[in-house]
C-alpha cells in the first residue's frame, strides 16, 4: 500500500448530478415565468405568490440556522419585527425611501444581532431557544414604547412615501413583487453559494457531528454567530418587505411567534430540514394546505398540526429527504463528486 | 514560541504535565505526566474503563484537566479550544467513529484538510485523494459516508485525521475488527505516516498490531501509568499480566 504512484494526475472535481442540471434547467424555466407573473396573473395572484416567496426566504434562512448551524431559534421573528419597525422608522421619521429601507434595515438588524448573539449564545439547546423567544418578546415590548410609531397598536406608510415608491397602485404591486421575487432568489442564491463553498463544508459537519467538527480544525462557535448574523440580516430584509406590502405595522403582528416562527418551522419540518430544497417544498405544502382549509377555522389548524405529526413520525428527513432517498434527486449542485479517470475503477 | 528550531531534539512535541481528571469519583488521572518525543510513536494500552480515550479528550481539548498542563512543542495549549489545536498540529481520530455522515467521504476529507490543514480548498483534493488511496477508500471517495460499513467508518477516521495535516497523530482503536491482511496494511500505513515525520500515539487492544508499529508502551490503571518503557518488556511485566488478563494469551 506504501507508495502508489496514481498522485501524477490531477483530481477532477465536479460539483452536482445529473439531476441538478435538470432541477438548474427547471428553476431558471420557473424563474422566468415568475418574474412575468404581473403580465398573466391578477392583483390578487402577485400577492400569494409574493407571501410564498416570503415564507420559502424565511424558511429558507430558519433551516441554515437550525438545519446547518444546529441553532434552533424560536425566536426569529425578532428580526421580522426588527427589520419590520426598521424600514418604517426609516421610512416616516427619516425620509428614506422605503426600496432603499429594505437592505438599511438588514444592516442595522444585523449589527444590532451581534450583541444580541453575545447574549442568547452563553445559552444551549433548549435554553438557547427559549432565549432566543424572550428576546424577540422584548423587542416586540420595545417597539410598543415607541410613540412615535404609534406604540402599542402601531402604524401607517403615509400617503405620501406610498407614492414616492411608484405613482400608480398597479405600478407599486408589480415593483413590491419584483423586489420580493429578486429578495427571495438573492437568499437562495446566497445559501447555495455559502453551502458550496469550505464555509458550506464547515457547516455540513457541524450539523453531522459538533464534537469531530471540532476536532477537525473547525471554529464551531464563530461559525455558529457568523451564521446566526448572516440570518438576521436576510430575515430582517424580508421582514420589511412583508410589511411594506401590507404598509402597515403593529408589534403584535410585526412580532408574532406564529406567523414568523411557527409556521415557518412547520414548512422546514415537513419539507425536509437540513435540505436547502425542504423549505421550498415545505412552503408549497403550506400554501397548498392553507389555500384548501383556511375557511375551516380551527380544523385548518387541527390539520397542520397532523400533518406535522404525520410527517415526524413516517419521514423524520421531511418530503424531500424521502425523495433524496428514493431517486437521488438533488436540484442545488451542492455536492463536491470526484470524476474519475479509467484508472482506479480497475484497480481491486 | 521563539527558538523553537534550536531546541527541538530536546523539547518533546507533546506533553502533558501532572495532568489529573476525575469523574465524580472515578479518578481517571492523578498527576499523570507524559512525554511524547518528536517523530517518536507510543503505544497505551490498559483495561476498559480506565481513561485512555479521556485523555486523548485532554490532549485534543474537547476535556479539560481538573489540574495540570498540556504542551505542545513546549508551549502551554491546556486552554487552547480543540479547533486551533488541531490547526496547529494534532490530529484525533475516534473510537466510536464520528463521521460527517450527510457528506461524501471525500468531502469528510477536504473540510478536515481545509480546516484542520490550514488549505485552500483546491489545493486539498490531490492530498484528499492520496490519503484515501491510501486508506483503502479511493473508490469510495463519492459515496455518502453515512452509508459506510463500520469498518470502513473507521478507515475514515484515520483518513480524515491524516488529511488535516497533524504533527501529533491521537489513533483510538483504529485495528479493531481488521481482518489479518487489512491489519497488515494499517500497518504499513502507520509506517508510512511515522516516516513523514508524524509522531503518534495510538491506543489500541490488537497488542500485536501495536507493538509492530511503536517505540514505546505504557499501561493506563487506576489513574496512573503503572509500565513504561520497551513493548516487549511491558508486556511482560508482572504488573501488567496481573491487572491485563488475557493480553498474553491473546499475544
Amino acid at each position: 500500500m506504501s507508495a502508489k504512484t496514481s498522485a501524477g494526475k490531477g483530481v477532477r472535481v465536479a460539483f452536482g448530478s445529473r439531476w441538478s442540471h435538470v432541477g438548474t434547467a427547471l428553476c431558471a424555466v420557473s424563474l422566468i415565468a415568475l418574474a412575468a407573473a404581473p403580465f398573466w396573473g391578477g392583483r390578487d395572484d402577485l400577492q400569494l405568490l409574493s407571501e410564498i416567496y416570503a415564507y420559502v426566504a424565511l424558511a429558507s434562512l430558519w433551516n441554515l440556522l437550525a438545519g446547518y448551524a444546529g441553532l434552533v431559534s424560536v425566536g426569529q421573528q425578532a428580526y421580522v419585527g426588527l427589520g419590520a419597525y426598521i424600514l418604517f422608522a426609516l421610512a416616516i421619521l427619516g425620509g428614506v425611501s422605503p426600496l432603499w429601507a429594505i437592505p438599511l434595515s438588514g444592516v442595522i438588524s444585523a449589527a444590532i444581532a451581534i450583541p444580541v448573539a453575545a447574549l442568547v449564545f452563553r445559552l444551549r439547546g433548549h435554553y438557547f431557544a427559549i432565549g432566543t423567544w424572550i428576546v424577540a418578546e422584548v423587542f416586540r415590548l420595545l417597539a410598543s414604547q415607541v410613540s412615535l410609531l404609534g406604540g402599542g397598536s402601531g402604524t401607517s406608510l403615509l400617503a405620501a412615501v406610498v407614492i414616492g415608491m411608484a405613482p400608480t397602485r398597479q405600478l407599486r404591486d408589480f415593483l413590491l413583487y419584483w423586489i420580493a421575487l429578486a429578495l427571495v432568489v438573492v437568499v437562495l442564491a446566497t445559501i447555495v453559494l455559502l453551502l458550496r463553498s469550505r464555509y458550506g463544508l464547515a457547516l455540513k459537519a457541524i450539523r453531522d457531528s459538533e464534537l469531530a467538527a471540532t476536532c477537525n480544525g473547525i471554529d464551531v462557535r464563530r461559525t455558529k454567530v457568523l451564521v446566526y448574523i448572516v440570518t438576521a440580516f436576510g430575515t430582517a430584509m424580508v421582514g420589511a418587505l412583508i410589511f411594506l406590502q401590507k404598509l402597515r405595522v403593529s408589534p403584535d403582528a410585526a412580532f408574532s411567534v406564529n406567523d414568523w416562527t411557527a409556521f415557518v418551522i412547520f414548512i422546514t419540518v415537513i419539507g425536509g430540514i437540513g435540505r436547502i430544497e425542504g423549505p421550498i417544498i415545505g412552503t408549497i405544502v403550506f400554501f397548498v394546505l392553507r389555500q384548501t382549509l383556511a375557511d375551516l377555522g380551527t380544523i385548518y389548524l387541527m390539520m397542520l398540526g397532523l400533518v406535522a405529526i404525520l410527517v415526524m413520525l413516517t419521514t423524520p428527513k421531511g418530503l424531500w429527504g424521502l425523495l433524496v432517498e428514493r431517486f437521488g434527486w438533488q436540484v442545488f449542485p451542492l455536492e463536491r463528486k470526484v470524476v474519475f479517470e479509467e484508472r482506479s475503477a480497475a484497480r481491486e | 514560541m521563539g527558538g523553537q528550531n534550536s531546541v527541538a531534539n530536546a523539547v518533546p512535541i507533546l506533553a502533558l504535565d501532572k495532568i489529573s481528571k476525575r469523574f465524580g469519583a472515578i479518578v481517571i488521572a492523578e498527576a499523570i505526566d507524559l512525554e511524547l518525543g518528536e517523530g517518536e510513536a507510543l503505544g497505551i494500552i490498559g483495561p476498559n474503563g480506565a481513561g485512555k480515550t479521556t485523555l486523548f479528550g485532554i490532549i485534543s481539548g474537547t476535556l479539560s484537566p481538573d489540574s495540570g498542563r498540556v504542551l505542545y512543542a513546549g508551549a502551554d495549549i491546556t486552554a487552547m479550544p480543540p479547533a486551533r489545536r488541531c490547526a496547529m498540529g494534532i490530529g484525533r481520530s475516534f473510537q466510536i467513529p464520528l463521521p460527517f455522515g450527510g457528506m461524501s467521504v471525500f468531502e469528510n476529507l477536504v473540510v478536515a484538510s481545509a480546516f484542520g490543514g490550514g488549505r485552500h480548498e483546491r489545493d486539498a483534493y490531490q492530498s484528499c485523494m492520496d490519503i484515501l488511496e491510501r486508506c483503502a477508500l479511493a473508490d469510495k471517495a463519492n459515496r455518502q459516508a453515512s452509508s459506510l460499513t463500520l469498518l470502513d467508518r473507521k478507515r475514515l477516521e484515520l483518513a480524515r485525521a491524516l488529511a488535516t495535516d497533524p504533527a501529533v497523530l491521537l489513533l483510538d482503536e483504529v485495528a479493531g475488527g481488521l481482518t489479518e491482511r487489512e491489519c497488515q496494511a494499517l500497518i504499513e500505513l502507520i509506517r508510512d505516516v511515522r516516516k513523514s515525520g508524524v509522531s503518534i500515539i495510538w491506543i489500541e487492544h490488537v497488542v500485536h498490531a501495536l507493538i509492530a508499529s511503536i517505540d514505546r508502551l505504557v499501561v493506563l490503571h487506576n489513574g496512573g501509568f503503572i509500565a513504561e518503557g520497551d513493548p516487549a518488556t511491558v508486556l511482560r511485566s508482572p504488573q501488567v499480566a496481573e491487572i491485563y488478563l488475557g493480553i498474553e494469551a491473546d499475544a
